[in-house]
């Protein structure tokens, strides 16, 4: 898919990229970096989720549960369960506020609380999970959770579960992000160029081959989804034909004119290494004139006056 | 503080952000200087865990900029942790008292906890009848100094996740740290650090030597950076950048090539 035709497919349905997004169940790994940040495509795809109906399950471990449903309506917020890793997820307070038996734990339980009907499953992220658990185990845990064992033909279209985990992309080595990689049916890399965001969308559809499709957008303030142009590149800067062309010669305080006499004098000076005819003869036929060189040397006590020549001796 | 880095609406009274300072190829200490004497100034309760410097030098610096860090501390409104001086203190205490720097008398540097214990226990607001201070502030120099210490840089992003959840979560404080960016592509451990602290800030202030090497009249530049806003904007409104001069009492900034030494 070029990228003009999904624009074009894009400006037809305006919510195209998300509802694609989610059509494939599975895994949506949505990979971002400090720069693009991934989390406003996230709270967009659980909007889109909630307004279809569905239940939510968010294990929010880097932001505060109010953060998160900031900017969400009551419609959405009453379909969207927040599992709070964020406040005390190693049992570090004395009251212990944590989620009984740790990160491992919480997300294994969401795997038993979507039993029945469509689901979403919100993982942020995906990186600090990385980094509190086993990548083997986390891979596992994720494999189980959106299904993948069952075969498409048991599940309903209707009992599909869908995980979405947001991945920071810097934090981690490229062993896990492959495997993490492998694990998704779709995968969003997050980037933009000149102020403007754009999603790198592969989809690996089953037995086909995968897609690869680029959509630039933006996310409004209140995560719904908007579809941008790409932008285009300005290799040239922007003319300025308003502006006078300003003199550099003027107001000087050097001289960079010659004139007619000086020009004259300079064109019939001989520069001293300019090999003309006259200097050739010159060369050929020292004149009385000119005085000979002489060299004058004095030898130390210890050099060889040997008048022979060293190279005498060569068979050359 | 410097008058001049406030009219950047970095220091607005928001509450409830992690700011984090940055610097690359030049010194960012300025900065925790400017920040220091700002919340003192502004009558917030500072929890000041400094590893890098003594209490004198703080105090020293803080003196330029109009605050005593000596009658703070008297008053109770600051709290130093020096880190050099108890780092030597904590392998002459007997092993079962707590101590912040718990983890330098371990064989495998384990996690945070007891400093961040410290921390809690600092800046819990307690009612009592005396004059109440305003928002609870911590503020590190610097974070990158765990890493050197042996401190593994996923447990140096609990500790920041866990300050970032009670401080400005639940007591609408503020957090202010110091992180280097060595530049070194090597260094993995501080990339992690230093991404990993990106992802939480709501602010981000970045200084960078200039690219050309070391100028008299411009000492570096400063990108300003704000994330995480309450709602999604646009990259462009986002970002700032400044150069700047440091001088005997404060700090002077300009647009990029706007020097008054070039002008």
């Amino acid at each position: 898919v070029t990228p003009s035709e999904g624009v074009r497919r894009g400006t037809g349905r305006i919510l195209g990229m998300l509802e694609s997004l989610l059509a494939l169940g599975g895994l949506v790994l949505l990979r971002d970096s400090v720069e693009w940040e991934g989390r406003s495509l996230l709270k967009a795809l659980v909007k889109k989720s909630a307004l279809c109906g569905e239940q939510v399950h968010v294990l929010g471990c880097e932001v505060s549960e109010e953060e998160f449903r900031e900017g969400f309506d009551s419609s959405i917020n009453s379909r969207l369960v927040y599992h709070d890793l964020f406040r005390d997820p190693l049992s570090w307070s004395k009251p212990g506020k944590a989620l009984p038996g740790g990160p491992l734990e919480a997300l294994r339980a969401l795997d038993k609380r979507t039993g029945s009907g469509p689901a979403t499953i919100a993982l942020d992220s995906l990186s600090w999970l990385l980094h509190h658990l086993p990548c083997p185990i986390l891979c596992q845990t994720l494999h189980a959770l959106s299904r993948q064992d069952s075969c498409p033909g048991d599940t309903l279209p209707g009992e599909q579960v869908r995980v979405l985990g947001l991945l920071h992309e810097e934090l981690h080595g490229p062993g896990p992000l492959g495997a993490l990689s492998s694990l998704a049916q779709t995968e969003v890399t997050l980037s933009g160029t000149m102020g403007q965001a754009s999603a790198h969308i592969l989809y690996r559809r089953p037995r086909q081959r995968p897609t690869l499709q680029t959509q630039w957008f933006s996310i409004l303030p209140d995560f719904s989804l908007e579809l941008q142009v790409e932008p285009l590149l300005e290799s040239q800067p922007p003319s300025d034909l308003h502006t006078p062309s300003v003199d550099p010669t003027t107001h000087l305080t050097f001289n960079l004119h010659l004139s007619k006499k000086e020009r004259e004098a300079k064109d019939s000076l001989t520069l001293p290494f300019q090999f003309s005819s006259e200097k050739q003869q010159a060369l050929l036929r020292p004149g009385l004139g000119q005085a000979t060189s002489h060299i004058f040397y004095e030898p130390d006590a210890y050099d060889d006056l040997d008048q022979e020549d060293p190279d005498d001796d060569l068979d050359v | 503080m410097f008058p001049e880095l406030n009219n950047f609406n970095t220091t607005r009274a928001e509450q409830g952000k992690l700011t984090l300072l940055c610097d690359a190829k030049t010194d960012g200490s300025f900065l925790v200087h400017h920040f220091l004497s700002f919340y003192l100034k502004a009558n917030c309760k500072v929890c000041f865990v400094a590893l890098v410097q003594s209490f004198s030098h703080y105090n020293m610096v803080g003196q330029k900029l109009g605050v005593s860090l000596t009658t703070a501390r008297e008053r109770g409104q600051l709290v130093v942790l020096e880190g050099l001086k108890s780092a030597v203190d904590i392998f002459f205490r007997p092993r079962e008292e707590p101590h912040p720097l718990q983890f330098l008398r371990e064989a495998n540097a384990g996690d945070l906890q007891p400093l961040y214990a410290f921390v809690r226990d600092t800046l819990e607001p307690v009612d009592c009848g005396e004059a109440a201070w305003r928002c609870p502030v911590l503020l590190v120099d610097d974070l990158s100094v765990l890493l050197s210490l042996g401190v593994g840089p996923v447990a140096v992003l609990d500790f920041v996740h866990y300050c970032r959840a009670t401080v400005c979560r639940e007591w609408k404080g503020n957090v202010v740290a110091l992180v280097h960016d060595s530049g070194d592509a090597e260094d993995k451990e501080s990339d992690v650090l230093l991404n990993g602290l990106s992802h939480q800030s709501h602010l981000i202030l970045r200084v960078e030597g200039l690219a050309t090497g070391f100028c008299k009249d411009v000492h570096g530049q400063l990108r300003i950076l704000w994330r995480r806003p309450l709602q999604p904007t646009t990259p462009r409104d986002r970002s700032l950048t400044y150069q700047y001069k440091i001088q005997d009492k404060s700090v002077s900034f300009f647009a990029k090539g706007m020097s008054p030494a070039v002008l």
